[in-house]
């Protein structure tokens, strides 16, 4: 079942053009919906059985949100893609806009007119302007065939679907965050509720969901929602694309059923780069909770078992680390990151963030002090659960997971002013 | 201040946001000036305020929220190196050693010619491809090697 639901036409040449996709049955579902004018109950009803969650990394359920939004309210609504994929980590939008775009426009398209929804942004990562370009031209396409626009297919359905992109900034990927962005300011969040299902873009009730939540409908209105679901397990269905990364032979993206075990996963990614040992997965992107190989190698690549494990499933992405990797060094990496990119609006981040930056980087650099352990458990707990966005929680987690795993690396590199790797 | 192909441009972008939401535009607004003008003085940003009708500060703020603009001016050609994790388990830190010795600049600085801006960057959603850098906001180059990197700069004259 690999490459079953988004990269399935990903070894053709060129994939990501309109021709190639009308060959695979692309469009097909999108009229069909349309023109037989399914009812959106229906719709909504097939994402729910599905069991189809949130691929950005919440993992919302999909059927469950699409039912939020006021189908029968008559003002302007609107439907946002979040391609702003900039967690450490993640990298699996990327190719699908660059190899399959025109089936994430299919899945908006549906996905607009089960919401009743006319116009559509898909905001995407700044630094990936080749794949911002390529989106452009599947719009160009997807609008000269008749597939975005107004009344298409000769009825009153009318879907118009522009290209946003960011520019540098990490929390643009919160999706309030992000709807800030579009209206042309920075990228502060906001705070919930109201959700953006009643107050959303431009004060109007919005649906947000990530890439890869989109390119999934087309297969899941073709074949049902039940054969979705049994692509993966029970409250976790379909295929689900993997990004791996770090230290193993052939990183990359994988769609794999949701369920299958890690050490398949690994396996497909080439396994540990040659001649060292797994030491330690962090399975969700830089966000979550590393995971030590030893438990890593008995979990199941789904939300509910990364979970039970103790960390999160996230967007898929997972960074692999081998057994020279210094753990103080890598979360001090990280906890520059969520420093630099917190946006400074709540003051549990702004300034939690930056405590634990500093303190990671004096016990890496041989200053830390014998109460400095302590003191980022404090600091991390001061942050949680305080702040608008899950930025503050981000930072936290990984301080969190490497303190309960590795406690011994940082206290050694507290007492011997070195690394113990 | 801005040709008339960067003006139409930024005239494509405000038509993808309703009627009354030309603040929308901005960020594209400022990658297109960036793109024409190398950075973005104090002068380009009032002149995109003005040509949105959006207060300059307004401006301001979104020019210096996002890290891919450039406020100051910088070289002909601006490499940022991803040295976020997973970039940095697969060698960035090399990388980044190699640039700066074959440049003889360290992160956030140019070179005399003021051909190199040699900048750290975060994670460019790319991991995949690591270790990796983009140039001028544009152009990803990924899979980098010293080899690879030495291709590369001189192919940026």
């Amino acid at each position: 079942m690999a490459n079953e639901v988004i990269f399935h036409s990903i070894h053709q040449p060129e994939s990501w053009k309109l021709s190639s996709y009308l060959a695979t049955g692309g469009y097909e579902m999108l009229k069909k919906v349309v023109t037989e004018k399914v009812p959106p109950e229906e719709i909504i009803n097939q994402v729910k059985i599905s069991a189809l969650r949130g691929r950005g990394g919440a993992g919302f359920p999909t059927g469950l949100k699409w039912s939020f939004m006021p189908r029968h309210f008559q003002g302007d609504k609107y439907l946002v893609c979040n391609t702003d994929e900039g967690e450490p980590g993640t990298f699996k939008d990327r190719d699908i806009i660059r190899f399959n775009p025109h089936q994430l426009i299919e899945g908006m398209a549906i996905a607009a007119y089960t919401m009743g929804v006319k116009v559509g942004y898909n905001y995407i990562h700044g630094e990936i302007w080749e794949a911002y370009e390529r989106f452009e031209e599947a719009l160009e396409e997807a609008r000269a065939a008749g597939f975005l626009g107004d009344n298409l297919f000769g009825t009153d359905f009318c879907f118009n679907l522009h290209a946003h992109q960011g520019y540098g900034a990490y929390v643009c990927g919160e999706e309030t965050a992000l709807l800030e962005s579009i209206e042309g300011k920075k990228g502060q969040p906001r705070f919930k509720p109201p959700f953006p299902a009643s107050f959303g873009l431009y004060g109007k009730p919005t649906t947000i969901n990530n890439t890869e939540t989109f390119a999934s409908i087309p297969y899941i209105i073709r074949h049902g929602g039940q054969k979705f679901l049994e692509l993966g397990k029970p409250n976790n269905g379909g295929t689900k694309i993997f990004s791996v990364s770090g230290h193993v032979n052939k990183p990359g993206n994988f769609e794999i059923g949701m369920g299958t075990p890690f050490a398949e996963l690994l396996e497909m990614a080439g396994g540990v780069r040659s001649g060292h040992k797994l030491k330690a997965v962090i399975p969700g992107g830089s966000s979550v909770p590393v995971v030590p190989a030893e438990i890593m190698m008995d979990l199941t690549m789904d939300y509910d078992s990364i979970a039970k494990a103790g960390s999160m499933l996230g967007a898929g992405s997972v960074i692999v680390m081998d057994e020279t990797v210094c753990m103080v060094k890598a979360l001090e990496r990280l906890s520059y990151f969520y420093f630099e990119e917190s946006c400074g609006q709540c003051t549990p981040c702004r300034e939690g963030t930056g405590w634990l930056y500093r303190v990671i980087h004096r016990i890496e650099h041989g200053q830390g002090r014998a109460e400095d352990l302590d003191l980022l458990a404090n600091v991390t707990s001061n942050i949680s659960g305080r702040t608008i966005c899950a930025l503050g929680d981000a930072a936290a987690m990984p301080v969190q997971g490497m303190l309960k795993h590795y406690r011994n690396e940082f206290e050694y590199h507290v007492e011997h002013k070195k690394c113990m790797v | 201040m801005l040709s008339p192909e960067s003006l139409a441009k930024i005239d494509k972008e405000i038509a993808k946001y309703p009627a009354g939401q030309k603040q929308s535009a901005v960020m594209a607004a400022l990658r297109i000036a960036q793109d024409e003008l190398g950075w973005l003085s104090s002068d380009t940003l009032e002149f995109v305020a003005g040509y949105l009708g959006m207060a300059p500060v307004a401006v301001y703020e979104v020019a210096s929220f996002y890290n891919m603009y450039e406020l100051a001016p910088v070289g002909k050609y601006k490499i940022t190196v991803c040295t976020n994790l997973s970039c940095t388990l697969m060698g960035a830190d090399s990388i980044s050693a190699h640039l700066k010795s074959r440049l003889g600049i360290g992160f956030g600085e140019t070179t005399a010619d003021g051909r190199f801006t040699l900048k750290e960057g975060e994670c460019m959603g790319a991991c995949g491809d690591g270790p990796l850098f983009l140039v001028n906001n544009k152009r990803m180059c990924g899979c980098l090697s010293s080899e690879k990197v030495d291709q590369i700069l001189a192919e940026l004259k």
